[in-house]
């Protein structure tokens, strides 16, 4: 479903961030980028999530031409087909859970009643029902990520893009959130993942390594099972 | 999205800067309470000018006589006498424009009761004068025609005069006075009239028949008139016209030709007043420029902060926009969030304002009078100002770049 060709260049110098990179991603995979820092993975997901539009080459998402969308439909994009999961979490501070939740509802123009029972629904999900709520400052970075991830998922959204979403997490943390990862792929939901680590990779069924802007290798794989020890993902 | 939403957001970012907000939102009090302020303070000071000028008349006219000019030196006007008594009869009898004149012959004189002396005004005038000034008598009566004709030793006295000599609320109709040092009899007392706009005191007189002041007074009633006329017009309305017709009179009975100057002068009460007016309302726009400006300077407050507001929260714009924001609905955002902060000030500003000038009306004795379109305007023009100075930190903040957004630290 998504069939990119781009050359990206960036700075007042040239800087070939990507370089004629061509990926063609089906529905319910579940993918991971991998890639050393500046070796243009993340380049590659901000296009990929419509945060950015690439300076040649053509974009396709669930069949539509992204690459010459202007802002407010690339706005529209982001919020009916991607759900975002970033590093930082980058949860409103100061906002409760449900309300981080709720946010991408409130821009697509749900109605209040609806948007309260599916960001309760989405957290149910996650495992956080009992934390509707708390503050970001009052959870823990494993709880932090998994609102992340209900926000994301909320809309039900066609695709999941996570920027090294267990960057800041410890191990058993993250196991937790690829747990969760496997979980909403097994639902139907394509996932692109992002990270440098080859132990989170390996939870995907198709690993794409990246090197100076061009991919270096494809390799599809029996993903490894991710054990929730929470049972959060159930 | 709807309004409603977006109002709540801004509402939030402002209360989580509460003291920041009201910082902000100072000038923009300032501002409006001082033009709240200012216009209630004009409003009143204007109105006081309007009620000297009601009580004085606005359809009288003085004539004074001209002036002397001996071996070089010109005397003021009222040096010379012109005016005769016949000038005076034809004014009251010949222009129909004139509803009514009266002498004003004037000396400042001491009035002795038994218990008590004041020196005041004494005017020597007619019964006719009471109509002129529409100034009723309170107690007792005006003195007569026949009054005048004898040269009766009668007065009435004003307001002032009575409480100076004997006590306020007393009455002294009947009681006996001596001007200067003839006894007169008090017949009646004028009703308070109040304060003049120059802020003279109209009660603080005494009025005798003219020919009673000129004979004991003046040494002797001659053909001169030694003093003013005071004239009533129809109405305010007729009071130029009034004025053209005594001195076309005047001119022609003095004989004088076109080259002459008028040898008196004519004064029209109502253009002294208006002038006054004219005073105070370049006083009223002066101080409301200086809180337009004011207003302004609150506007680059909300800006200033509005900027700095859109720096801090770059990564909080970049999440919105990630998860499906367009730049209208962040534009909105900002500029709401501007919009409350100079609108909350505004209101604010109405109620210092309104405090201020309910404060100074009370310690100056103005009559309160604060006009509900001032209030309304300098509301919507603070609103204006928020909308101004919020739209380019609005308009930068909908156009960053989400990645950019989501980057910043």
């Amino acid at each position: 479903m998504v069939d990119i060709t781009k050359v990206y260049t960036t700075g007042d110098v040239e800087l070939r961030a990507l370089d004629g990179v061509s990926l063609h991603v089906e529905e319910r995979e579940f993918v991971a980028i991998m890639g050393t820092s500046g070796s243009g993975k993340s380049t590659l997901m901000n296009i990929v999530g419509c945060l950015d539009r690439p300076t040649t080459g053509t974009y396709e998402l669930a069949g539509r031409h992204v690459s010459g969308m202007s802002k407010d439909e690339l706005a529209e994009v982001r919020g009916h087909f991607l759900g975002f999961v970033f590093q930082q979490f980058n949860l409103l501070a100061r906002t409760s859970a449900i309300e981080n939740v709720e946010l991408p509802l409130v821009y697509a123009g749900t109605p209040s009643r609806e948007r309260r029972k599916r960001a309760i629904a989405a957290l149910e999900r996650v495992g956080l029902g009992h934390r509707l709520e708390h503050h970001p400052n009052q959870l823990s970075g494993g709880q932090q990520q998994r609102v992340a991830i209900a926000r994301a998922i909320v809309n039900n959204p066609k695709v999941i893009l996570a920027d090294e979403p267990t960057g800041a997490l410890d191990s058993r943390t993250s196991v937790e959130v690829m747990a969760l990862f496997q979980e909403l792929s097994d639902q139907g939901i394509t996932i692109v993942v992002v990270t440098h680590e080859p132990d989170i990779a390996s939870y995907a069924s198709r690993v794409v390594a990246m090197k100076d802007g061009r991919i270096q290798s494809d390799e599809r794989q029996v993903p490894r099972r991710a054990v929730s020890q929470s049972g959060a993902a159930e | 999205m709807n309004f409603l939403q977006t109002l709540r957001v801004a509402l939030r970012a402002i209360f989580r800067n509460k003291l920041r907000a009201f910082l902000t939102t100072l000038g923009i009090v300032i501002g409006v309470a001082a033009v709240i302020a200012m216009m209630a303070i004009g409003a009143g000071a204007k109105a006081q000018v309007e009620q000297a000028f009601a009580a004085m008349g606005t359809n009288l006219l003085i004539i004074q006589p001209g002036s002397s000019s001996a071996s070089g030196v010109r005397g003021g006007f009222g040096s010379q006498p012109t005016l005769t008594w016949d000038d005076f009869a034809a004014i009251r009898d010949e222009v129909p424009s004139v509803r009514a004149a009266a002498p004003m012959l004037r000396s400042s004189l001491p009035v002795i009761s038994e218990e008590q002396n004041w020196t005041t005004s004494v005017t020597g005038t007619s019964p006719d004068y009471f109509d002129v000034r529409t100034w009723p008598i309170d107690q007792g009566a005006s003195f007569t025609q026949s009054d005048i004709d004898s040269g009766a030793k009668v007065v009435v006295l004003g307001a002032t005069v009575v409480e100076k000599l004997y006590g306020p609320n007393a009455s002294c109709v009947g009681s006996f006075v001596r001007i200067g040092n003839i006894p007169f009899q008090v017949v009646g007392v004028a009703a308070k009239k109040g304060q003049s706009a120059t802020g003279q005191d109209y009660d603080d007189a005494a009025f005798v028949p003219y020919t009673t002041f000129a004979q004991k007074v003046q040494g002797g009633l001659g053909k001169y008139l030694h003093g003013s006329i005071m004239v009533a017009a129809e109405s305010a309305a007729a009071t130029t016209r009034a004025q053209s017709d005594i001195s076309a009179l005047l001119r022609e009975r003095h004989h004088l030709t076109r080259a002459d100057d008028d040898d008196f002068q004519l004064r029209n009460l109502s253009e002294i007043a208006s002038a006054q007016q004219q005073g105070t309302d370049t006083m009223t726009t002066l101080l409301a420029s200086v809180a337009a400006v004011s207003l302004f300077v609150g506007g680059i407050g909300i800006m200033n902060i509005m900027l700095v507001s859109v720096t801090e929260r770059t990564r909080e714009i970049g999440i919105r926009m990630a998860v499906g924001a367009k730049p209208k609905h962040i534009l909105a955002q900002f500029l709401i969030e501007a919009l409350s902060l100079s609108t909350a000030g505004g209101f604010i500003g109405v109620g210092l304002g309104v405090g201020v000038a309910t404060w100074l009306a009370g310690k100056f004795h103005w009559p309160m009078l604060i006009q509900p379109d001032v209030i309304t305007v300098s509301v919507g023009f603070s609103a204006l100002v928020g909308i101004v100075f919020g739209l380019y930190p609005a308009r930068k903040a909908s156009q960053l770049d989400p990645i950019d957004a989501l980057r910043f630290e």
